[in-house]
C-alpha cells in the first residue's frame, strides 16, 4: 500500500514538468536573454529599455512568487522546492534586485555596455534563486556556477586596476570553492547514492559518517563562498571596494540570500538525520564570520570596505539558527526575517554610498549633515539598524536568531553575537560621527544621485516598517519545507 | 490616554524635524514649551485617574507580534507613576532652561520631544520588548545629544563611550529576556503574566545567568560600581540640559528596571543573591562619594555622586529581599524610600545639572578652583545651588532626608553593618558638598580667567530662574509633605514584596 502510493507520488512529482511551477525564475531568465539580443540592437541612449524590462521582470515574479504561495511541494522531478523558504527568497532577491536595478540607471546611463550589465544583474540573481530552491545537489553545483559566473564579470565591469583586481581574486576563489564543492557532491552521492535531497535524507543516516562529514564540508565551502562567511569570505572586501557601488551592494545582497536558503535547505532536508558535527560546524563558521569580521571592519576608512566586513560580520549572526536548528519552523522564520531584514537594511546603507559617488572615505563624509540631513537620516536609521537597533527590522530579527540560539542550546553563541554587536557599534558610529560632525558643509554632497537617495530612504522607512508590523511577515515563513 | 501621553512629544518632535529650516527659532521653542507643559498636565491627569488603591490602573494590551511572544502593554501603578511624573517635570525644565538657545534649537527640540517619549514608554512599558526598545532608543537620543550639543573637543568621543557601554549593558539585558522568554511557558515577554510565577524555579542554575545578565545590564545603566565609567565624562561633555536628562531620567531606568524586572520576575533569585547586591550598592555609595571628594569639576563631583545616591537604592533594594517575607514594615520602608529617593535624586540633580550649566555659560569652566566668592556676585544662584545641595546631603525637611531616611532604617535591621557603612558614605557626600559649596561660593571674589570670559557674572536669569525653581520647590514640598507621593509608592511596595516574599 504504501510503496503503491509511494510509486505515485514519484510519478506525480516526475511528472510536474509545469514552467509555471517557476515563473519568476523564467521571468527572469526571459528578460536577460531578451536583454541581451534587445542590446545588441538598441543605439546606446536607449539601453535602459533592457534595464526597464529587468525592472518589470522583477516586479512581475515579486508578484508571480506571492500568487504561487508557498504550498510545499517539488517540480522538475523533484530537482526544484516551491516552499516558504523558496517564496521567501523569491521575494526577497527579486526585491533587492529592483533596488539594485533603481541604483544602477543613473551610474550606468549611457554606458557602452549598458544592457550587458542589467543582463549580468538579472543572471547573478536567477542563480540565487536557484540556489534558493535547489533540492537536489546536481542542481545546487549548477546553480552556484550560475550566479558565480556573472558576479565574477560584474565585479570587473568598469575595466578599470582595481575592478580587474578584483573581479580575479574573485574568480580564482570561486573556482577553487567550486571544484572543492563538486568534490564534495562526488562524496556526498558516493555516500547516499542519490543526489536528491530526500532521498540523502533517506540515505545519509546509515552512511559512514566520515564520508558524509567529508562531503559536507567540502559542500559547505562552496556555499559559504556564495554567503560571504569565513573562511571564504577573502574575496568580499576587494569585490566590494573593486566594483562600482551598485554592484557591490548586489554581490553582497542577492547571492548570500540564496546561499543561506540553501545551507538551511540542506541543513532541514538531507542532513536533518544524519549525526554528524554540521551544527557544531555551522556554529564554528558563525562565531569566526561574525568575530573576524567585525575585527576587520573596526578601523577602515574606505567605506565600502567597512560595509563588506559588515557583511562578512552578518552572515555570522544569519547562521545562527543554522548552528542550532533544533527547533524547525522558529529557527527557519527567523532565518527568513533576518535574511529579509539584513537585505532591505545593507541596501539601504549601500543606497547611500550610491548616492554619494563622490564620497568613499569616512572623512570625505564629514559635513554631510550640513549638507543633506534627511540623506544622514536615512544613513544613521540603515547603519543603526545594521546594529540591532530597535524597532528597526534587524533587531527583531536579532531577537529571533538570539532566541533561537539559547534555545537550542547554543547560548556560548548567542552571548559572543551579543559582544560583536556592541563592537560592531562602535565601526557604525565611527561613520555616523563623521556624518554629523564638521562645520563645513560636504563638498561630496554637491553632487548627489537623485534616485539612489530615494531608494535609501525607502530603505530606511521599509526596515522600520517591517520591523514594527512585523506581525504580518513573520508567520509567513515559518511552514514547512518540501521533501 | 496613556498611550497617547507617551507618543504625543514623538509626535511634535516629526512636525517639528519636517518644518522647514527657517522656522523663526522662537516658534520652535514655544512648540518644545507648550508640549512639555501638556505632557505634565497629562501626567497629572494619569495620576489623577490612578485613585489611591494599589495595582495597575490605565493599562492598554494590543498585539503586536504575536508569534514573537511581544504584545504593546502599558501600564502603571505606584512605581511608575512617580517616575513618569519626574520625567514630565524635568523635561519641561529642560524646556524652560533651553529658551535663550538659538543654535540649532529645532533638532535639540526634536530630540528631547523624542527622548521624552522613549522615558516615559519605558516607564509606562509592561512588555519586556517594549521596555527594550525604548531602553535603546534612549541611548541613541541620548548619543546625539551628547555628540551634537556637547562641549567639544571631547563630546564625540564621551558619546560614543556613553553608547558603547549603555548598548553592552541592553545586550545583556536583551539576553537576560531572551532567558525569561524561553523559560515562560507558553513563551511571552510580558511582565505581568512572567511575574505569575518564578519561571525559572526548579533550574536554579539557569535562573542565576540569566540575573546576572538582567543585573549586569541594569547596573551599567544605573550606574553601580564597577560599571560607572562611561558616567563622569558622559556628564562633563554633554550639555545641561543633557546631564540633567541623563543624570535625572536615564539613571532611574536601571533601578527602575531593578523594581520592575529583576525583583518581581526573579524573587528567588534575588532572595538568594540579595548579598550581592547589597555589597555593591554600598561599594558605590562609598567609592562614589570618595572619588566625588577627589574631583575639581563640578559636574564630575555631581556625576560621581550620582554613583553613590544610586547606591543607597541597591542597598535599599537588596536589604528589602532579606527581610521580604516578615510581618515588619522595614523591608516596605526600604522599598518606597529607594522610589523615593529616585524622585528626589531626579529633582535635585537635575536642578544641579541646570546650575552648573549657569556656570559654564558665564565661566566657560566647571573647574571649581577656578571660582570663588561668587555669593557676592550672584546670590540667587548661590542661593539656588545651595539649596539643592543641601537637599542633596539629606538636610531635613528636603526630599533627600525622607528617601535616606526610609532607605537606612529600613535596611538598617536586615543589614545592620552595610548600613552602617552607608551612613559613613553620607558624612562623606555631606562633607564634599559643603566643601564645594564654599569654594565656589564663599571667600574673595575670583573669576575665571579664559579667553572671552571677560565679562562680569551676571546673576541667573529669568528662564533660568523658572527651570530651576520649581524643581527645587517640588523637592522642598516633598520633604515637607512625602505622603503625596508615599500613598501612591506603598501598595506597589507591598505588592513587590508580596512577589518578593512568596
Amino acid at each position: 500500500m504504501s510503496g503503491a502510493a509511494d510509486g505515485a507520488v514519484t510519478l506525480m512529482t516526475a511528472m510536474d514538468e509545469n514552467p509555471a511551477g517557476l515563473l519568476p525564475e523564467v521571468f527572469l531568465a526571459a528578460s536577460a536573454v531578451l536583454g541581451l539580443l534587445a542590446g545588441a540592437w538598441l543605439p546606446r541612449h536607449r539601453q535602459w529599455l533592457v534595464g526597464a524590462g529587468a525592472t518589470a521582470a522583477c516586479g512581475a515574479g515579486i508578484v508571480a512568487a506571492a500568487v504561487a504561495g508557498d504550498g510545499p511541494r517539488t517540480v522538475f522531478g523533484g530537482a526544484f522546492a516551491v516552499d516558504p523558504v523558496t517564496c521567501t527568497a523569491r521575494v526577497v532577491v527579486l526585491s533587492g534586485t529592483l533596488l539594485v536595478l533603481l541604483l544602477s540607471f543613473v551610474p550606468f546611463r549611457s554606458h557602452p555596455r549598458e544592457s550587458e550589465l542589467y543582463v549580468l544583474i538579472q543572471l547573478t540573481a536567477l542563480g540565487a534563486l536557484m540556489l534558493a530552491g535547489a533540492q537536489d545537489l546536481l542542481l545546487l553545483a549548477a546553480a552556484y556556477l550560475l550566479t558565480s559566473v556573472p558576479s565574477y564579470t560584474l565585479a570587473g565591469f568598469r575595466k578599470d586596476e582595481r575592478g580587474t583586481e578584483a573581479a580575479l581574486k574573485f574568480y580564482v576563489t570561486g573556482a577553487l570553492l567550486g571544484v572543492v564543492m563538486l568534490a564534495g557532491i562526488t562524496l556526498l552521492y558516493a555516500a547516499g547514492g542519490a543526489s536528491s535531497y530526500p532521498r540523502l535524507a533517506a540515505a545519509l543516516p546509515d552512511a559512514p559518517s566520515a564520508l558524509v562529514a567529508a562531503g559536507v564540508v567540502a559542500l559547505s565551502a562552496g556555499v559559504l563562498f556564495k554567503a560571504g562567511g569565513v573562511p571564504a569570505h577573502f574575496w568580499v572586501p576587494d569585490a566590494v571596494q573593486g566594483s562600482a557601488p551598485p554592484v557591490a551592494a548586489l554581490l553582497t545582497t542577492v547571492p548570500k540570500v540564496g546561499a543561506l536558503a540553501a545551507l538551511w535547505r540542506l541543513t532541514a532536508v538531507p542532513l536533518a538525520g544524519a549525526d554528524g558535527p554540521w551544527h557544531t560546524l555551522m556554529a564554528v563558521v558563525a562565531a569566526a564570520s561574525m568575530t573576524l569580521g567585525n575585527l576587520a571592519a573596526f578601523f577602515q576608512t574606505d567605506v565600502l570596505r567597512l560595509l563588506a566586513y559588515s557583511t562578512v560580520s552578518q552572515v555570522g549572526y544569519l547562521l545562527l539558527p543554522l548552528a542550532a536548528s533544533g527547533r524547525g519552523g522558529q529557527a527557519q522564520s527567523a532565518l527568513l526575517y533576518y535574511l529579509a531584514a539584513y537585505a532591505l537594511t545593507n541596501l539601504g546603507a549601500f543606497a547611500v554610498v550610491c548616492a554619494l559617488p563622490r564620497a568613499r572615505l569616512l572623512a570625505e563624509y564629514r559635513g554631510l549633515w550640513r549638507a543633506r540631513p534627511w540623506l544622514v537620516l536615512w544613513l544613521v536609521v540603515c547603519l543603526l539598524g545594521l546594529v540591532g537597533t530597535p524597532p528597526t527590522a534587524v533587531f527583531l530579527g536579532k531577537l529571533e536568531v538570539f532566541t533561537t540560539a539559547v534555545d537550542g542550546g547554543a547560548g556560548w553563541l548567542a552571548v559572543l553575537a551579543a559582544v560583536n554587536t556592541v563592537a560592531s557599534l562602535f565601526y557604525y558610529l565611527r561613520w555616523v560621527r563623521a556624518a554629523c560632525s564638521g562645520t563645513e558643509p560636504c563638498a561630496a554632497a554637491r553632487a548627489v544621485v537623485g534616485p539612489a537617495a530615494v531608494v535609501a530612504c525607502a530603505a530606511a522607512g521599509a526596515s522600520v516598517v517591517l520591523g514594527v508590523a512585523a506581525s504580518l511577515v513573520l508567520p509567513l515563513s515559518g511552514g514547512p519545507l518540501a521533501r | 490616554m496613556l498611550t497617547a501621553l507617551v507618543f504625543l512629544p514623538a509626535v511634535a518632535a516629526g512636525i517639528l524635524l519636517c518644518l522647514p529650516r527657517t522656522t523663526p527659532p522662537l516658534l520652535v521653542r514655544a512648540v518644545w514649551v507648550a508640549v512639555s507643559s501638556v505632557e505634565v498636565a497629562l501626567v497629572l491627569a494619569v495620576w489623577a485617574g490612578h485613585g489611591s488603591g494599589g495595582g495597575m490602573t490605565h493599562e492598554t494590551r494590543a498585539v503586536w507580534i504575536p508569534s514573537a511572544g511581544i504584545g504593546y502593554h502599558v501600564g502603571v501603578d505606584g512605581l511608575s507613576l512617580p517616575l513618569l511624573a519626574l520625567t514630565a517635570v524635568l523635561f519641561w525644565a529642560c524646556a524652560v532652561h533651553a529658551l535663550r538657545m538659538t543654535r540649532r534649537v529645532r533638532l535639540l527640540a526634536a530630540l528631547f520631544l523624542f527622548l521624552e517619549t522613549t522615558c516615559l514608554g519605558l516607564f509606562a512599558a509592561l512588555d519586556l520588548i517594549l521596555f527594550f526598545v525604548f531602553f535603546d532608543l534612549s541611548l541613541v537620543a541620548m548619543y546625539f545629544v551628547i555628540a551634537g550639543w556637547g562641549h567639544r573637543p571631547g563630546a564625540p568621543r564621551a558619546a560614543v563611550k556613553f553608547f558603547l557601554y549603555t548598548f553592552t549593558g541592553s545586550l545583556a539585558l536583551l539576553l537576560g529576556f531572551i532567558g525569561l522568554y524561553l523559560a515562560a511557558e507558553p513563551h511571552t515577554f510580558d511582565m505581568v503574566a512572567l511575574a505569575r510565577g518564578e519561571v525559572t524555579a526548579g533550574r536554579p542554575l539557569y535562573g542565576a545567568l540569566v540575573l546576572l545578565a538582567v543585573g549586569a545590564g541594569l547596573a551599567i545603566k544605573t550606574p553601580t560600581v564597577p560599571f560607572h565609567t562611561w558616567l563622569p565624562p558622559a556628564h562633563t561633555e554633554a550639555p545641561a540640559v543633557g546631564s540633567a536628562i541623563l543624570a535625572g531620567v536615564l539613571l532611574k531606568m536601571g533601578t527602575y528596571g531593578f523594581l520592575r524586572i529583576a525583583m518581581p520576575l526573579l524573587p528567588d533569585r534575588w532572595r538568594e543573591f540579595a548579598l550581592v547586591f547589597v555589597v555593591v550598592g554600598v561599594v558605590s555609595v562609598l567609592y562614589g562619594a570618595l572619588v566625588a571628594l577627589a574631583q575639581r569639576d563640578f559636574k564630575r563631583m555631581i556625576a560621581y555622586t550620582s554613583v553613590n545616591h544610586m547606591g543607597y537604592v541597591l542597598l535599599a533594594l537588596g536589604a528589602a529581599a532579606g527581610s521580604a517575607g516578615t510581618a515588619d514594615g522595614a523591608a516596605r520602608l526600604a522599598v518606597s524610600g529607594a522610589v523615593f529617593q529616585m524622585v528626589s535624586h531626579g529633582l535635585l540633580t537635575g536642578a544641579l545639572f541646570l546650575l552648573a550649566g549657569v556656570l559654564y555659560e558665564r565661566g566657560r569652566t566647571y573647574d571649581m578652583t577656578a571660582y570663588s566668592g561668587l555669593a557676592a556676585r550672584a546670590p540667587v544662584f548661590a542661593a539656588l545651588t545651595g539649596v539643592a545641595v543641601f537637599g542633596s546631603l539629606g538636610l531635613p525637611g528636603l526630599s533627600g532626608f525622607v528617601a535616606e531616611f526610609q532607605v537606612l532604617a529600613g535596611s538598617l535591621g536586615p543589614r545592620p553593618l552595610a548600613t552602617v557603612l552607608a551612613v559613613l558614605g553620607l558624612l562623606l557626600t555631606a562633607a564634599l558638598l559643603l566643601g564645594a559649596l564654599r569654594r565656589v561660593f564663599l571667600g574673595p571674589l575670583r573669576l575665571p580667567v579664559a579667553p572671552g570670559t571677560g565679562r562680569p557674572f551676571p546673576d541667573v536669569r529669568r528662564h533660568e530662574i523658572a527651570a530651576v525653581v520649581p524643581l527645587l520647590v517640588l523637592a522642598v514640598a516633598l520633604g515637607l509633605f512625602p505622603r503625596v507621593v508615599l500613598d501612591a509608592i506603598e501598595p506597589f511596595s507591598r505588592t513587590l514584596l508580596g512577589l518578593v516574599g512568596r
